[in-house]
């Protein structure tokens, strides 16, 4: 098998704070190849926007510990100084975030924000950036891109702006494109015009993709691989078919449950949310992190640390239960809920 | 056997059961002025431009619409939060479009609101005891003496514990919260609720268990919702009947399942089809009908079909020049469309269990 474009290796991303230490990332790994949407899910502070933001260098190290290996096209990007952290994010390693009117500078008008990303990591006139950004700003399916360009980020829709977002980091053809949360401030219809488009420019420039996000739905729709993530780690991890139809985590289970579906069918099947809160980052419960929520809870759950490890494979998930024992309540009270 | 000692208990869209809320013709628009001194109206938003809506007692309404359709326009319009600009609002057989803030006491007793965002729709620097106990000071139903103890009562009801009565609004998680703002709209008894957009702040498993308390509550105190949200999975959870509102106007209104299977509108159809599925097999199978453009600005609608714009079926000059009106497909089900849409014509596997 070729080399992952990205590989991550025992990620852990702890924050000391005057309570104690934010345990944000807890030693995660995976890998991502080329041409593969990878979608992380999991809730409010389960850690998946930090292992982002850590990998794109974006973390504050005068607060963080960061510890573990980036291995990025064979070179480990925490160990790299600053400087040269800086040309690959921009050009080979881009970000695109959840609310596109912050992540534009409303001074500036939305071409010249453009062309200011090419002309960090290139050496072109301005005149050339923009014709570059003019281009770009009609691939990503903004009309009259000249006249756009011109215009800045409040005279833009919603939509328009999280389009002028990806141009931006799409410009200078980056080989990893990280979506933190894309669409979850725009509309349906809006939402299917964006991640269709983001499939698109990904066949495209040849890129893989990250998609974080909370919807199961997006997921299922644009994502090849799956990773979930609880309280800091990674608990389970496979492809589409197998976190939809033959996932092997309560937590996951939890989820699945938990969310209204479009089309199920009838109305007012009730739900069956997972009890309880997510834990305090701080204070994480010993052993699985999720058993105070979990309904299958055993002993062993509460001392000792469950591994992510493949059942088959690289479907994987981080459990105690054994794997007939996660298949049989998975199809005999998952399926008939969800 | 339970004893239905309610008449409200079986919701049904006969003439004995007569509406909890009917609003006809309602229209909001907002002037645009220009000059500092001398100010001249120089437009109108048309944010809500003339809607019937009925709901039925004991019954969830289900408002659906992209942002800028005037769903939330049209929740405080009806809450009298905004006054009307044209129409009429009845609720109990009594119109109130005109109420003086006096005489709209004692109707805001019987409708209460919800609110999205569970960190500002609550001040910070009140206890959540205080909080939920301003209703009860504003309309002085219980002495005051004993609102301390209804207060726990209704903390409890909305599964927060009771202890926590002191603590301040930032100590609780965004699901808590909104629960402290469920159990304030619950304080006085209301018989309406007005739900706008109550669970989209929240992670998906908090949100099942805002949308569960919020059916128990409705089944224990016989509340009607009207419920509204962006997201129409939650709405085809939680409603009976659910209305699609585009650019002021109601385009399409029908039960749940009736709209999932058979849209007639081309918006609606659109808009269904934009859903993500959580199952991969079926999101492949899915016919989708992807919208062109945003919503066009509400100071100047389109003509005719305010659709027409955006439609994929749209037929010129029908749809540009004439405004269709509602009508009966299935039942229950309304459509304005001069071209509606097939049966099955968004999903083939409606329901398939997984």
């Amino acid at each position: 098998m070729a080399e992952p474009l990205l590989e991550v290796r025992h990620l852990k991303v702890h924050f000391p704070t005057e309570d104690g230490v934010v345990k944000a990332v807890d030693d995660v790994s995976f890998t991502i190849d080329r041409g593969e949407t990878l979608g992380v899910v999991g809730e409010s502070g389960s850690g998946k926007s930090v292992t982002f933001l850590t990998i794109m260098g974006l973390t504050n190290l005068k607060s963080a510990r960061v510890t573990g290996e980036v291995i990025f096209q064979g070179q480990d990007l925490l160990k790299l100084p600053v400087e040269e952290m800086r040309n690959i994010r921009g050009s080979k390693m881009t970000m695109i975030f959840q609310d596109p009117l912050t992540s534009l500078h409303p001074f500036y008008r939305v071409g010249d924000q453009v062309v200011e990303a090419i002309r960090t990591h290139q050496k072109v006139s301005k005149k050339e950036g923009m014709d570059m950004a003019v281009d770009m700003l009609r691939r990503v399916g903004i009309p009259k891109p000249d006249e756009r360009a011109r215009q800045y980020p409040h005279e833009y829709s919603g939509g328009m702006r999280q389009r002028a977002m990806i141009a931006m980091a799409l410009v200078l053809n980056p080989d990893l494109l990280i979506a933190d949360e894309p669409t979850t401030a725009l509309d349906v219809t809006v939402q299917a015009q964006i991640l269709d488009l983001i499939d698109r420019l990904k066949e495209e420039f040849n890129a893989a993709v990250v998609l974080i996000t909370h919807d199961l739905g997006v997921v299922a729709e644009h994502c090849d691989n799956i990773q979930v993530m609880y309280a800091g780690k990674a608990v389970e991890y496979g492809d589409a078919r197998d976190i939809y139809y033959n996932a092997h985590m309560p937590y996951t289970w939890g989820l699945l449950q938990s969310i209204t579906r479009v089309d199920e069918s009838t109305k007012k099947e009730r739900l069956k949310p997972i009890k309880g809160l997510p834990p305090s980052l701080i204070f994480v419960p010993p052993g699985c992190a999720f058993n105070p929520r979990c309904p299958y809870v055993m002993d062993v759950c509460k001392v000792e640390v469950p591994e992510l490890l493949p059942s088959n494979g690289h479907h994987a998930a981080a459990c105690h239960l054994t794997l007939a024992e996660k298949e049989r309540i998975f199809k005999e009270e998952v399926l008939q809920q969800a | 056997m339970s004893v239905e000692v309610n008449e409200r208990t079986e919701p049904q869209r006969t003439a004995e059961h007569p509406p909890l809320v009917k609003v006809v013709g309602l229209k909001k628009h907002f002037p645009i002025t220009r000059g500092i001194i001398i100010q001249k109206k120089v437009g109108a938003v048309h944010a809500v431009d003339g809607v019937d809506l009925e709901i039925n007692p004991g019954e969830t309404v289900g408002l659906v619409g992209e942002t800028g359709c005037g769903k939330s326009t049209l929740a405080r319009v009806l809450m009298k939060l905004y006054d009307a600009t044209e129409g009429q609002m009845f609720f109990d057989g009594q119109e109130y479009t005109r109420f003086s803030r006096r005489k709209m006491q004692p109707l805001r007793r019987e409708m209460q609101m919800i609110f999205q965002d569970p960190y500002s729709s609550l001040n910070s620097r009140k206890t959540v005891g205080s909080i939920i106990s301003d209703p009860f000071l504003i309309h002085k139903t219980v002495p005051k003496g004993k609102i301390k103890g209804e207060v726990q009562q209704l903390m409890e009801l909305v599964g927060l514990n009771p202890e926590h009565y002191n603590r301040y609004p930032h100590e609780f998680s965004g699901g808590q919260r909104q629960r402290i703002g469920v159990a304030r709209a619950l304080a006085l008894k209301p018989r309406l609720i007005v739900c706008d957009e109550p669970v989209s702040a929240l992670d998906v498993s908090i949100q099942a268990q805002i949308l569960n308390l919020l059916e128990d509550l409705q089944d224990e105190f016989k509340l009607t919702y009207l419920f509204i949200a962006h997201d129409l999975s939650v709405v085809k959870h939680v409603s009976d009947q659910v209305s699609v509102m585009y650019l002021g106007r109601i385009v399409e209104t029908a039960p749940g399942n009736t709209l999932y299977r058979n849209p007639k509108h081309p918006y609606t159809g659109a808009l269904l089809s934009a859903v993500p599925i959580p199952d991969p097999d079926l999101a492949k199978q899915k016919k989708r009908i992807i919208l062109e453009g945003d919503v066009p600005s509400p100071i100047d609608p389109p003509s005719g079909c305010r659709f027409h714009p955006r439609c994929p079926r749209a037929q010129f000059p029908k749809c540009k020049e004439d405004d269709p009106v509602l009508t009966p497909h299935h039942p229950g089900q309304l459509a304005a469309c001069h071209f509606p849409l097939e049966d099955q014509a968004v999903i083939a596997t409606a329901g398939a269990p997984t």
